[in-house]
């Protein structure tokens, strides 16, 4: 039996966890099947709310994404050892959160059967286009770079040269990944809420601050030790982004009320506010270094980016309406599905990577549970 | 090469066959004529008949290519005086001169005609992402949430239904202008409020009126440029 074999192998709780997380994607099939036979009527959305979780959760998803930046930058191009450990995680989350976002934009689709009318058909004028031809580019440039990274890390030998050319394409792709997701909304006229110059930097910054969030708890959840000199620098890089999104934050507010604009202000409402208070708690507790600052900061950025900033773009309608957008149970159990594929993404990806590197260093595997 | 008076004429009128000036086609709608009835819907209800738009009781999942809403829904609250608000407004698809709707069309499947600038929506390319609807500033764009034809008491064959998925809009009645004819609204309006036709032809009704009327448009700080027309 391989390593990698091995590492695909563990105890109880491990076995107790992958069924569980299949069991919500099997879940999630058969919702998304009948979302497929009734049509999206079964989701909250409506004729004024066009766009709800689904692409919420995609707009957040490609900030994780583009958030392996923060690792892969230090280490290849200031050869900042200490994230040693930690890069290739970074970049298999990049991976994960890519499928996970397009996924979440197929079950978004109407016609999903005519996904392939966007290559077909291809319409530059469209943001849409650009932000299909960034994802996959930065999905094949993350796949090839990781795979090559964890088959040298098998070899015990060091990653190829090729590769590094890659990687450092990568770093300004994981910008424009991000940055041509915000102009998807940043550039619609009727939008206010969207039609922000500051989107794109508020975009970079949250996601800056929720990716290395969620690399922090998964290394704690996988039990795994990147170093003490690494993990404080993946905290500092939280903290000062998610500075630096608050920041973002209050300068729209400023420009809303000050300027007194009716259709500026109109779009905050309670759901904006209180989840601008999460983020602030989550900055409080960042800036005070409380332990929960990582879980508070990737939860307050999943609920403002990945919940209410989208639903809060179509308040009100071009004709002033305010209609309230629910998700349904349909549309929460498939987008429970969609975190499980990444889920089990993350915990295939992440015991391979981390048996290699034990195996590198000679010791037993330390995975999750096992 | 001589060319002949008689020749050289020729050749200009088959240039100007083959090069036609584009058309704009454009809606004046007179609301104080289309206010003698408040109560009227006879232009969305023979809209909605021709092209098979379905009767969706849930009002969040309705389907409008042409309705009313009330003046200071049409156009912010800031232009209502009391003399108007609350006065019921026709509102359809403006048929933009740089429509976004047309911008953000990921497949073309909605599309600006250069003929005469009619905004398209091809159904059948139409993959249902609804970034139309997220960037169309006048609501103007309905999604099937569901499929419409249940909803549907009759069916006219000479128009399609469409499928659950897909979004639709007004097509200024495509098919009827291909036949020389007006759009289903304007030729039902019994005040004959609204006034259809080329308004890059200086001698046609509709720039007429855009002539001599005081003119105005929903929304035209945004650039848009909407060819439905308002009169007051």
């Amino acid at each position: 039996m391989t390593v990698l074999a091995k590492a695909m192998l563990g105890g109880r709780a491990y076995r107790w966890w992958l069924t569980a997380l299949a069991a919500a994607i099997v879940t999630g099939v058969l919702l998304w099947l009948r979302q497929w036979h009734q049509g999206l009527a079964v989701t909250g959305m409506s004729r004024d709310v066009a766009w709800g979780l689904y692409i919420g959760q995609f707009t957040f998803f490609v900030g994780v994404a583009a958030s392996a930046v923060t690792v892969v930058l230090p280490y290849y191009l200031h050869a900042w050892r200490a994230f040693a450990r930690v890069v290739i995680l970074g970049e298999l989350l990049a991976i994960a959160s890519i499928v996970v976002s397009l996924l979440f934009v197929l079950v978004d689709m109407g016609r999903p059967d005519r996904l392939l009318n966007v290559l077909l058909h291809p319409s530059p004028s469209s943001l849409m286009f650009w932000d299909m031809l960034a994802l996959a580019g930065y999905l094949a440039l993350n796949v090839i770079v990781a795979r090559a990274a964890l088959a040298a890390e098998i070899d015990g030998a060091p990653p190829a040269t090729w590769t590094r050319g890659l990687v450092l394409l990568s770093i300004p792709w994981a910008v424009s990944i991000h940055t041509v997701t915000a102009f998807l909304y940043a550039g619609l006229a009727g939008r206010p809420f969207w039609l922000t110059a500051a989107m794109a930097p508020r975009f970079l910054a949250s996601a800056f601050a929720a990716g290395p969030a969620l690399l922090i708890l998964l290394c704690g959840a996988f039990r795994y030790d990147i170093g003490e000199e690494a993990l404080c620098k993946l905290r500092l890089v939280m903290t000062y982004a998610m500075t630096a999104n608050v920041f973002l934050a209050l300068m729209e507010v400023f420009t809303a009320f000050y300027s007194g604009i009716p259709g500026h202000a109109a779009p905050y409402s309670s759901w904006t506010w209180l989840s601008g208070g999460f983020a602030a708690a989550a900055l409080a507790l960042a800036l005070g270094r409380s332990r929960y600052a990582p879980a508070a900061v990737f939860a307050s950025l999943a609920i403002d980016k990945g919940v209410v900033l989208i639903p809060a773009g179509f308040i009100p309608s071009p004709s002033g309406a305010v209609t309230p957008y629910i998700p349904t149970a349909v549309e929460l159990g498939i987008v429970l599905a969609i975190w499980s594929v990444g889920a089990l993404l993350v915990t295939i990806l992440f015991r391979v990577a981390i048996a290699a590197r034990e195996l590198d260093a000679g010791a037993s595997p330390q995975c999750l549970a096992s | 090469m001589k060319i002949t008076r008689q020749a050289f004429l020729a050749l200009l009128a088959a240039a100007a066959r083959a090069f036609p000036r584009p058309r704009r086609m454009a809606m004046a709608i007179d609301l104080a004529k289309c206010w003698k009835d408040r109560g009227c819907t006879r232009c969305s209800q023979a809209c909605h008949a021709a092209h098979n738009v379905p009767q969706i009781p849930d009002r969040r999942r309705e389907i409008k290519w042409i309705w009313k809403d009330r003046f200071e829904n049409a156009f912010g609250e800031e232009s209502a005086s009391p003399a108007v608000a609350g006065a019921p407004v026709p509102l359809l698809c403006n048929h933009c001169e740089h429509p976004a709707c047309v911008k953000v069309c990921p497949t073309g499947a909605t599309f600006k005609r250069a003929s005469d600038g009619l905004v398209m929506m091809d159904e059948h390319r139409c993959i249902g992402c609804r970034y139309c609807m997220a960037a169309c500033p006048y609501g103007s764009r309905s999604f099937n949430w569901s499929d419409p034809r249940p909803f549907l008491r009759t069916i006219d064959p000479a128009y399609p239904t469409r499928t659950k998925g897909v979004v639709e809009k007004c097509t200024f009645c495509a098919e009827r202008l291909a036949r020389g004819g007006q759009p289903a609204c304007v030729e039902v309006c019994p005040p004959k409020a609204m006034v259809f036709g080329d308004a890059a032809d200086p001698s046609s009704a509709v720039a007429q009126l855009l002539q001599t009327r005081h003119a105005f448009r929903r929304k035209p700080e945004l650039g848009a440029g909407p060819n439905v027309f308002y009169l007051l």
